[in-house]
């Protein structure tokens, strides 16, 4: 027994706005890079549940991290003693009024180190900070 | 005197491969960006200066953290997990509370942030992060 074949339709996607497609999504993705990010130090951030996420752009990022060690690095410029953070702090925060300073720092860093950042950025005059954390469960 | 029109020439440039270009432009923006956002918790710090402003001692809860990782509620040694149940109770009371925190030199970020966690999570909004003491 021979089946009919169905009669062939002519089938065609309209591939003529592809391109402005394709332009607008490179145009938002062109917008939404920014291009610098910054390796950091090697830290394992706390857990905590009460977490928000930041409410502006990374354009307004400043970074510091404190490791175990008590290393400390702000946006990938090495700080060899903590005094020298308030000036780093303060050209950062009059070059950008919005500036929030997250602070990377390791679970199993003291303290004793935390406070003198704190300090620092207070004398810098960058007060907007946050504590980066990860997710933690219940 | 009449210009001879110059003959129309069919120029264009060739537009077939334009969305191929594009297409590898649109690849390469999609493969640096990183769309995740930092999460953590927010603080503002105060000012710079020592500021003294009186506070009535009943508007004021200590909270202390020692090298252990143990915290102190009003002189009362409570877990860490607890601290949001006591801490709103005490909201509840007072709602004009203010939280001090004090950490030992020698105690642990993640207590502190664990205790911060707790803190926020009991809506004390009023947080006031005492200067470690000097020795």
């Amino acid at each position: 027994m021979e089946f009919k074949k169905k009669t062939k339709i002519k089938l065609a996607i309209p591939t003529a706005s592809m391109p402005d497609i394709i332009f607008m999504l490179l145009i938002f993705f062109m917008t939404v890079t920014v291009m610098k990010t910054y390796s950091g130090l090697k830290v394992r951030v706390p857990d905590a549940l009460k977490i928000e996420k930041l409410d502006v752009s990374k354009r307004h990022i400043a970074t510091i991290w404190v490791d175990k060690e008590q290393n400390i690095m702000i946006n990938d410029i090495t700080v060899q003693e903590v005094k020298n953070l308030r000036n780093r702090a303060y050209e950062l925060r009059v070059n950008d009024p919005l500036l929030i300073v997250v602070l990377k720092i390791d679970e199993k860093a003291q303290m004793g180190i935390v406070n003198k950042v704190q300090q620092e950025l207070r004398k810098g005059n960058a007060l907007n900070i946050n504590y980066s954390a990860r997710p933690g469960e219940l | 005197m009449i210009l001879g029109k110059k003959k129309d020439k069919d120029v264009e440039i060739p537009s077939a491969s334009l969305a191929d270009i594009v297409f590898l432009l649109l690849i390469f923006f999609l493969v640096t960006t990183s769309i995740d956002t930092e999460k953590g918790l927010d603080l503002v710090l105060p000012p710079p200066g020592d500021i003294e402003v009186k506070i009535p001692k009943k508007n004021i809860s200590n909270l202390f953290i020692n090298a252990n990782g143990q915290a102190m509620l009003d002189n009362e040694i409570v877990e860490v997990n607890e601290i949001q149940r006591l801490v709103k109770e005490k909201l509840f009371e007072n709602p004009l509370l203010i939280v001090s925190l004090k950490t030992h030199k020698e105690s642990e970020y993640d207590v502190y942030i664990k205790v911060l966690d707790q803190l926020k999570r009991a809506q004390a909004k009023r947080i006031s992060l005492a200067d470690p003491d000097e020795e």
